[in-house]
């Protein structure tokens, strides 16, 4: 048996040695080459340069990509069957972690869906506090993207100061709703809680510095000989294609569409807010990178409106059908303790029907399908991750390039495992 | 403004291949024959007055008492147009299959794998038919109403992908180490 082995291995080197010649004789252009084969090569589930639970099956010629086959799934917990089993307001925990780095956009997203096909608006003062609390994790959304970038790349620095500005906006969410990341802070037709005396001016004061960390974070990137090295041409999609796999968000409109569901399909009170929608131009991973680094300021400038406008009142509706009766009413009255009671036990009837309901949440397009069967729970809930579009075009936009552009790709496109996978 | 679309799709298919529709909501909705599906999606992404260039969302609705009894919805916008539809296609139970959309719009691919993958529902000439969310040994299909809310999945043994073979038989009982 140990002969066999050494004899294997004699005819390994003979052929190793073989190859070498062989190679040899190819470089001096005498004769045909040595063959190569393509490498399979298996990146992840856990992998340290991809955050997020995802495989990829890369076929590999040398560097270059050939193929790739992106498997998602590790985090699949089910969210749809869940929230089929739940009442409508007992989905809103289990949004918060489909994108939980910015709950709260998810949050408003349900919450806008639901109020749609039921027919309500939520009252002047909530669609305020939603607006901020939506602009503040858009913010810490892309704070966290582009830290992942930089970190990824071998820029620390970047990151600590995006992690920083992170915190400091995730202590402020921590104040009004309660939590850092599992928020759960809106309901249907409103929001659970009021901003704190005097959190507005702290938000205020926030941003000041946020905004100073946004300006280090410019400075420290965006001219950065190795950073655009590895940033600008790699990760390229043309427009038509972008739009025709369904990309949306800061990844759609680095490519030179200004497709903002804000600006184009306005919900909340974004119509009467002055804001801009930055654009790119090449479609590449830079462009991404730019456009977020914008959009940060804008959203900064949205909340800083926001403060100054934001008006007295309730932040929740005054309808018992739908939001639970003030507490007063249901120790001291029969019809609270009733609406109370069906409310818990049934949950909040919303009419027989079907409503998409469409926001603009950090990475794009956040769609929920929401159909009703006219009993207190969803009869289905259909999540439109805005990052499932983006991955499944992944292969398509790295085919061709070097493997090293695979990281800056990834992680400009953002993938949440808790989204994709739901 | 999307009923010119509406109006447009019943002027160009009739009411055979159009079956019905509604706008609860403000969602315009067109109910189409599932075997017409491919053709009415070609002729929305190419008509200059619907361009619809995107696809948004494909997903399964399980009205498990109706027959047909799988509703498949689409979600389409357009960019340049800036108006949206949903079209919606029931397919039976015994033969739930439609024509795949990945020819029209490649953004389709993952949606249709998706809807494939948690409803059973089976898209023709689709250019790659796999579940995507969960393995490929799952058994059944988790989002049909009729699937328990914890329903338990056997173990899946290990084998050989060149091979076929068990790498290490009988380690992993099919009763999830239960005496029997």
């Amino acid at each position: 048996m140990n002969e066999d082995r050494l004899k294997t291995r004699e005819e390994q080197a003979r052929e190793v040695f073989g190859a070498i010649r062989g190679n040899e004789r190819d470089l001096d252009g005498s004769a045909p080459g040595l063959g190569t084969d393509e490498v399979v090569l298996n990146m992840g589930p856990s992998h340290p340069a991809t955050h997020g639970t995802v495989r990829f099956v890369l076929k590999l010629d040398g560097e270059i990509i050939k193929d790739m086959d992106p498997e998602i799934g590790y985090l699949h917990r089910g969210f749809e069957k869940q929230s089929e089993n739940a009442t409508w307001t007992k989905v809103f925990p289990y949004t918060d972690r489909l994108n939980y780095v910015s709950p709260i956009c998810n949050n408003v997203g349900y919450a806008l869906a639901v109020e749609k096909l039921a027919g309500i608006e939520d009252p002047p003062r909530s669609q305020y506090l939603r607006v901020i609390g939506a602009e503040v994790h858009r913010v810490c959304d892309h704070l966290t993207a582009l830290a992942a970038t930089a970190l990824e790349l071998g820029a620390f620095t970047a990151f600590l100061y995006c992690v920083e500005g992170r915190e400091l906006l995730w202590d402020r969410v921590v104040e009004l709703t309660g939590a850092r990341m599992t928020v759960s802070w809106c309901r249907i037709g409103g929001v659970s809680r009021d901003a704190p005396d005097g959190w507005l001016e702290q938000l205020c004061r926030t941003n000041e510095r946020v905004r100073e960390i946004i300006d280090e974070l410019d400075l420290l990137l965006t001219r950065n000989r190795i950073f655009i090295d590895r940033m600008q041409n790699t990760g390229v999609i043309s427009k038509g294609d972008a739009v025709e796999l369904g990309w949306t968000g800061p990844c759609l409109r680095a490519c030179g569409v200004d497709y903002d569901v804000r600006k184009d399909h306005p919900y909340l009170v974004y119509e009467d807010l002055d804001f801009d929608v930055p654009v790119g131009e090449h479609g590449d991973n830079y462009d991404r990178y730019l456009v977020r680094v914008e959009e940060m300021r804008q959203s900064l400038r949205i909340v800083d409106q926001c403060i100054q406008r934001i008006p007295q009142g309730a932040i929740l509706l005054d309808d018992w059908r739908y939001v639970l009766p003030p507490k007063g009413e249901v120790y001291e009255t029969i019809q609270g303790a009733i609406a109370h009671f069906e409310n818990i036990m049934y949950g909040i009837r919303v009419p027989r029907g079907e409503a998409y309901g469409y926001t603009e949440a950090a990475n794009g397009e956040l769609g929920f399908y929401v159909v009703s069967d006219g009993t207190g729970r969803p009869y289905k809930i259909k999540v439109r991750p805005p990052c499932f579009p983006l991955m499944q075009s992944l292969p398509h936009v790295m085919r061709g390039s070097l493997l090293a552009d695979l990281i800056p790709t990834f992680d400009s496109i953002n993938m949440i495992g808790g989204e994709i996978d739901r | 403004m999307s009923h010119v679309v509406l109006d447009r799709l019943l002027e160009r298919f009739g009411e055979e291949v159009i079956l019905g529709s509604h706008s609860h909501r403000g969602d315009e909705t067109a109910i189409v024959a599932p075997t017409e599906i491919a053709n009415v999606a070609r002729f929305l992404k190419d008509d200059g007055r619907c361009s619809f260039e995107m696809i948004s969302d494909v997903t399964c609705v399980d009205w498990i008492d109706e027959e047909p009894r799988f509703e498949v919805v689409y979600h389409l916008y357009s960019i340049s147009k800036k108006h949206r539809l949903r079209l919606k296609a029931r397919v039976p139970e015994g033969d739930p299959r439609l024509p795949s959309v990945t020819a029209v719009w490649g953004g389709a691919n993952w949606f249709e794998r998706e809807v494939f993958d948690m409803y059973g529902v089976v898209f023709d000439d689709h250019p790659d038919p796999r579940r995507i969310l969960l393995y490929p040994e799952f058994e059944g299909y988790p989002l049909r109403k009729d699937y328990p809310l914890n329903g338990e999945q056997p173990l899946v043994e290990m084998r050989d992908p060149d091979t076929g073979q068990l790498v290490m038989p009988g380690r992993i009982s099919r009763d999830q180490g239960r005496e029997v």
